[in-house]
Order: C-alpha cells, then sequence, then structure tokens
C-alpha cells in the first residue's frame, strides 16, 4: 500500500513528463516535499530492514558480521524459535485491550454523557485522564514496580488471605505485564471513545426507553452501535502499540524471566547479540502480522457492525 | 565560510560533497531520484559486508591540540561537592590538557553496537579514550580496532598489579590498561537473609540455592560473572580452556535454566540489580564488589554484605582503550599514566570503591584513607585475589554461541 503510494510518486517526476497536465505537475511539486520525507524516513528504513532480515552470516565467526542473502527461512527460523514471545505479546495485547476497553468504556460515558451537564467536572474527569501524560512513563511503570515490590503491603495481604503462595510475588508475572500495558494505554483507549460519547445524541436513548426497550437493549441497540467508531480507534491505538511494548515486559519493569514479548527478544538480538537479521525478521514479522489483524478488523467492524 | 576542516574523514568528505553541491541544489532536488537514494542507504544497513582491511591510526593531533575526551561509565570517578573531579582538574593543571569527561558508556554490548560500524571502518567514535570491560576490550583488540600504547609515554605502566598482566587478549598489556578491577560475588541483605534463612551470611554459592529464598535471588545479566560463578561452583576452571569446554557450559546453562523454571532465581539484570536490592524484592544476588560499598555510604551503615564464594570470584577489569579513529593519543596516554601513579590511583580508589590495578595505591590509601584501605573489598588481600578466576577469552564462535545460550535463559519461553 505505502509501496504503491511511493513508487508512483517517486517514479512520476523523471518518467512522465509527456501527457500529464499543468495541475497534475503543480500537485506532484506540493507532494514533493512529502515524497521525499516519506522515502527518506520511512522507505529507507523498511528497506534496510527487510533486506536486513534475509541476511545470513559471513562465516568470519566475529558477533554482527552478516553478509546480504536471500535467507527466507530466517522467517521460518524466529516463528520456531520466538513462538512463546510472539504468542505473549498477540496475547497479552489481546487481554490488555479488552481489558482497558472494559475499564474506559464506563469512564468514557460518564465523562461524555452523564456529566455533560457539569462542564467543570467534565473538564477535571478529562484533566485526569491525561494527567499520566505529565509524568514520564517509564517512571510510572517504575512506580508500579515498587508499589507492588516483593514487601509491599499489597502483595503481603495477598499472600496473608492466601491468594499468593508465600514464595510467589507479584512482580515478573504475566498479570503484572498485563496490568502494566493495560494501565499505560488506557488514556489511549479512554480518549476517542469520549470523543465520540460527547457527541451521542441523548435523544435517541430517550426514543428506546419511550419504545419499551431495556436500558441493556437500548445500550445494545443504540450506543453501541452509534460509538463503534470510537471503539475501534481505540482498540487500534491500543492493540498496535501494545503488541509492539518492550518496556513493561522488561525485566528492569514489571517482567520476570518468563514474559518476554517479542520488543525484548528485538532488543536481545540487537543489541547483545549482534544477531540483526534475527531481530529484524521479527521486526517485519510483527508488523506484518499487527497489519493483517488490523487489516481484517477494520475491514469487518467497517462493513457489518458499523451499519 | 571556509573553515578548517574536521578531522573524522568521514565528517571531512561529507562537508566536502556538501560544499561542492552548494551550487547545484536545485538540480539535486529537481531529481526524482529519491527511490535510488532509499536504495543506496538501504544499503548500508548495518552489518552488511564490512571491509576486513587492516586498520590504520588517525593522526595524532595531541602536539597541538590540548584536548580530549573520555567515554566511561556513570559513577566511576570522584566527584566533589561541586560537582567537578579534582583528579581531573590536578590532571588538567599538571599537564594542561583539558578533558571532556562523559558518562555516556552504560552498557558493554549496547555501547558496542552503537560504535561498531565506526570501530569497523577505523573512524573516529567521539571518544579518544573508552573503558569497556576486559572481555569486551578483548573483542576490540582482536579485531584491530584499538591502538598501541607508547611506552615512553606511559612511564607507569609499570605500577600494575601483576595479576593482570598476561591475559591471552593482550599479554604484555600494549592496547589496554585495567582502570578498576571488579570483583562478582554475593551480595545480600543482612537483615533480611538472617530472617528468611537463619543464617548470618552466604558462604558458597549453593546458599542461594536454598529454597526459603525462593523468588527473592537475583543474578546478573553479565554472562561471564553469573555462569562464570555457577561454573566455579561446579568445581570448573574458568581460565581455561580444557576445562570450561562448552559442554561444561552448556551444563551450567542447564542449571541455571533449572533455577530459573522453579522460581528460586527471579530477576537476571544488569546495573540495575541495585534497585532491587534496595527496595527489598531481592534478598541475596550474584553482584558486583564495587556496588555494594557504594549501597552501604548511601545507606548509611552496612545494610549489605558482600562474600566471595567458598569456590571463588569472577575478576574482571574495566580496561582503558584507545580506539583507532581517535586523534589525542598522546593526551589519553598521558592521562592512563597519570591514573597510574599510586597516589591518584588511592584517590580515586577511595571514591569508586572498586579494586585498583595500580601497586602502591595501598600503601598510600593506608596513611590517607586508612578506612577504604582497610576494606577487603577496595583493597583486597593477596588471598583473596589468590581465590579469584577471570573468564576465559572466547573464539567469536564461542561467544556468540554462549552469549545466545544464556540470553535464552533470559527471555525465558
Amino acid at each position: 500500500m505505502a509501496f504503491a503510494a511511493f513508487g508512483h510518486g517517486g517514479g512520476g517526476g523523471a518518467a512522465a513528463p509527456a501527457t500529464p497536465t499543468k495541475k497534475s505537475k503543480v500537485a506532484l511539486f506540493l507532494l514533493l516535499p512529502g515524497l521525499i520525507y516519506l522515502g527518506l524516513f520511512f522507505m529507507t528504513p523498511l528497506i534496510s530492514l527487510i533486506i536486513t532480515s534475509l541476511e545470513v552470516p559471513d562465516g568470519s565467526g566475529v558477533m554482527g558480521s552478516y553478509a546480504y542473502g536471500f535467507a527466507i527461512e530466517n522467517y521460518g527460523k524466529v516463528v520456531t524459535e520466538f513462538w512463546p514471545q510472539i504468542s505473549h505479546s498477540f496475547g497479552y495485547a489481546l487481554i490488555a485491550t479488552v481489558a482497558a476497553l472494559l475499564i474506559s468504556y464506563p469512564l468514557a460515558y460518564f465523562i461524555g454523557v452523564k456529566a455533560r451537564r457539569f462542564p467543570l467536572i467534565q473538564g477535571l474527569m478529562l484533566t485526569l485522564v491525561i494527567a499520566p501524560f505529565f509524568i514520564s512513563f517509564l517512571l510510572r511503570t517504575f512506580a508500579w514496580k515498587q508499589i507492588f515490590s516483593n514487601d509491599s503491603v499489597a502483595v503481603q495481604f495477598l499472600q496473608q488471605v492466601g491468594i499468593l503462595g508465600p514464595h510467589d510475588y507479584l512482580v515478573g508475572t504475566p498479570f503484572m505485564v498485563i496490568f502494566g500495558l493495560t494501565y499505560n494505554f488506557i488514556p489511549f483507549m479512554t480518549l476517542p471513545l469520549y470523543s465520540i460519547l460527547e457527541r451521542l445524541d441523548i435523544r435517541l436513548l430517550e426514543a428506546g426507553s419511550d419504545l419499551y426497550a431495556t436500558p441493556a437493549t437500548t445500550f445494545r441497540k443504540i450506543t453501541l452501535p452509534l460509538t463503534a467508531p470510537g471503539i475501534i480507534s481505540g482498540t487500534l491505538l491500543t492493540f498496535i502499540p501494545i503488541a509492539g511494548d518492550y518496556v513493561n515486559a522488561s525485566g528492569d519493569f514489571l517482567g520476570g524471566t518468563k514474559t518476554a514479548m517479542i520488543g525484548n527478544v528485538v532488543e536481545s538480538r540487537f543489541l547483545v547479540l549482534n544477531d540483526y537479521p534475527t531481530a529484524s525478521a521479527l521486526s517485519v514479522l510483527l508488523m506484518g502480522v499487527i497489519l493483517l489483524l488490523v487489516g481484517f478488523y477494520a475491514k469487518r467492524s467497517g462493513t457489518e457492525d458499523l451499519l | 565560510m571556509n573553515k578548517p576542516l574536521p578531522e573524522d574523514p568521514m565528517m571531512r568528505d561529507l562537508i566536502k560533497m556538501a560544499r561542492r553541491h552548494q551550487m547545484t541544489r536545485r538540480t539535486a532536488l529537481a531529481g526524482a531520484s529519491v527511490t535510488a537514494a532509499a536504495l543506496a542507504l538501504a544499503a548500508c544497513s548495518p552489518g552488511g559486508g564490512a571491509a576486513k582491511k587492516k586498520l590504520t591510526a588517525a593522526k595524532d593531533l595531541s602536539a597541538s591540540d590540548p584536548n580530549m575526551i573520555w567515554s566511561n561509565w556513570s559513577l566511576y570517578i570522584d566527584v566533589d561537592k561541586k560537582g567537578a573531579h579534582p583528579t581531573l582538574d590536578r590532571f588538567k593543571a599538571e599537564q594542561g590538557i583539558t578533558v571532556e569527561y562523559r558518562e555516556d558508556y552504560d552498557d558493554n554490548d549496547t555501547y558496542y553496537a552503537k560504535v561498531k560500524d565506526q570501530l569497523a571502518l577505523g573512524q573516529d567514535i567521539g571518544a579518544d579514550l573508552v573503558c569497556p570491560t576486559s572481555w569486551m576490550a578483548a573483542r576490540w583488540i582482536n579485531l584491530g580496532y584499538t591502538q598501541t600504547f607508547d611506552d615512553k609515554v606511559l612511564v607507569n605502566k609499570k605500577n600494575i598489579q601483576p595479576a593482570y598482566l598476561g591475559v591471552a587478549y593482550d599479554p604484555k598489556r600494549e592496547q589496554s590498561l585495567p582502570y578498576q578491577g571488579i570483583l562478582g560475588g554475593i551480595a545480600y541483605n543482612k537483615k533480611a537473609y538472617k530472617a528468611a534463612t537463619g543464617k548470618v551470611a552466604p558462604a558458597t554459592l549453593e546458599d542461594l540455592w536454598n529454597p526459603s529464598l525462593k523468588g527473592r535471588v537475583g543474578v546478573l545479566s553479565e554472562m561471564r560473572d553469573t555462569v562464570g560463578l555457577i561454573l566455579m561452583s561446579q568445581g570448573i576452571d574458568i581460565t581455561s580452556d580444557k576445562s570450561l569446554t562448552s559442554d561444561a557450559f552448556n551444563n551450567a546453562i542447564a542449571f541455571l535454566q533449572k533455577q530459573v523454571d522453579s522460581g528460586q532465581i527471579a530477576k537476571i539484570k544488569g546495573n540495575s540489580y541495585k534497585e532491587d536490592l534496595v527496595n527489598g524484592d531481592t534478598i541475596a544476588a550474584i553482584a558486583w564488589s564495587g556496588d555494594i560499598v557504594q549501597l552501604n555510604t548511601e545507606a548509611g551503615s552496612d545494610v549489605y554484605g558482600f562474600v566471595i564464594p567458598e569456590s571463588g570470584s569472577t575478576i574482571a577489569a574495566d580496561c582503558f582503550v584507545i580506539p583507532m579513529g581517535a586523534s589525542h593519543k598522546t593526551n589519553a596516554e598521558k592521562l592512563i599514566n597519570f591514573y597510574y601513579d599510586p597516589a591518584n590511583a588511592a584517590e580515586l580508589a577511595n571514591y569508586v570503591n572498586y579494586i585498583t590495578p595500580v601497586v602502591g595505591a595501598r600503601e598510600i590509601a593506608l596513611k590517607k584513607y586508612p578506612q577504604a584501605a582497610n576494606n577487603e573489598l577496595i583493597f583486597p588481600t593477596e588471598k583473596t585475589l589468590k581465590n579469584t578466576q577471570a573468564f576465559r577469552s572466547l573464539t567469536g564462535q564461542e561467544e556468540l554461541d554462549f552469549a545466545t545460550a544464556f540470553q535464552a535463559v533470559k527471555l525465558g519461553g
């Protein structure tokens, strides 16, 4: 998709002086800065990444030396070798997105619909949703690590009531990673939902109850379909970055030795082992799978649920 | 507009090219060769076809330019209350050389990943002096990325502790000199350890596998320390390639994996392991000696202990090296020479709390800084030093295989 757009613009200037009208030349000229930017900062790294993902060891035995090749098998290798981490990435992303939706929807509904008559409360609550952004998310994530540290009140309480065993802790568990992911991405879910719910026409809900629909039916038949675009953009805005996140699952933050996601593997391969082909293949794979999933999801939701 | 060109050959070429193209910028813009440019740039992807030719040292500008840049680890030099570095200030007063001191060497692997392409081409990496850990220094030396010292400048080189001579990668220390030595051993929170196990202090590495410490044990993400200590506890001599074979290594990795799977070991971390000790997540951990002295200083009392396991501790050193592209070699050598003066070494050791590789520093410290001089972790005795082993140097392939196996444990599954 991006390839096609780029090919058009990039090749156009040199190859098409014969036929185009004056108008399209001006349009092309205006597009040029954007195209150059896209070419330099999007296409170049992407092509570089794909080329790197196909490289092979150059046989010198020196760490990080690779030669150009066409090793499609790199992709097969990363899938089999890093299957657990790949499944963590998408599994955690799915759970965290659903959790964020379940938390954000009522919140956005309250701010956008119930608090409509009280602009002060509305403004205050919106500020509270955005307020965490004023502090670096690394610090916030680190704060959770401290709050749930092994000797913390929270963990001791859970151990006392028997939810955790005497030698079980929270930091380093999948639960903690998903918790961190959900927490960090809730604003990205809440804001698009709010912007849709804020415009929800309440008269339609009144009409629903006038026609003897239960609140649940009104919600299912009216509110939900009308707010579907917000749900879709919210889930996309959370799912995509979560699948590629590596901070929460990193052992330096909320993760442990069994929670690594694709991002953590890429980091380890790229920076520690200088294994660029594997890291690149994983990145391309992550990008491809997300593109497919999102494309499928957008198409499905776009054609069926939205109507 | 005709400023002198910078020394770095790559920058020089770039500027020349830019000047040449100033007149033809319009044509350059008009050319719709973005695609071609993109592909050309893409071809510069890292790792692709690194030149294997022998590198030559950059021209030494020390005589005309009394400056140099030193990239070092954080918290690795003396600092006074005003944030200045007294030893560096004295070096400037004595030699007239201004040192730009950068604390940007945060991790061996990430630093290497950042500069490796310039190193491979013999270009300036933005530092005249760097202090990688010995195994990383070995990699640089083996690949021909470092310059050879001039012993006429480095007269104090004779003060080196003999224990640091004879390493495989640089037996005569012609391209690398230890800056500070580091012991790998066991750190523990004294109170919490006693509460959990009933014992006063761990004595052997096996004490870390005590079930009552389950989930509260950490190990370093530095493969040579963690696996090295495990190997030593299994009776392997990690200095010898006869004893430390790949079978022995894999055996130790399997053991480590078992401890991780059972939940005994909860953390495999680099420098940030200190935070886990401080917030109590970790009760006992494989750790670096100097950190523990610093943590106790910060805590204001002896909260943490550090022991050398009965099977011995690992020893490594962060080493001064001068990269091929560095253009202030003599200045850098003068700085190394300065820190190989026992008086300066003692002052430094008193602050950074790591082990000084300089003979004679202890005698001076005994007079000036008795507390540090009597600290076994800063000035270890002969007996302690005898019980240390340095991880043997690895071939490129071994390094890759061992590191891959260790990373697999770290990432889990």
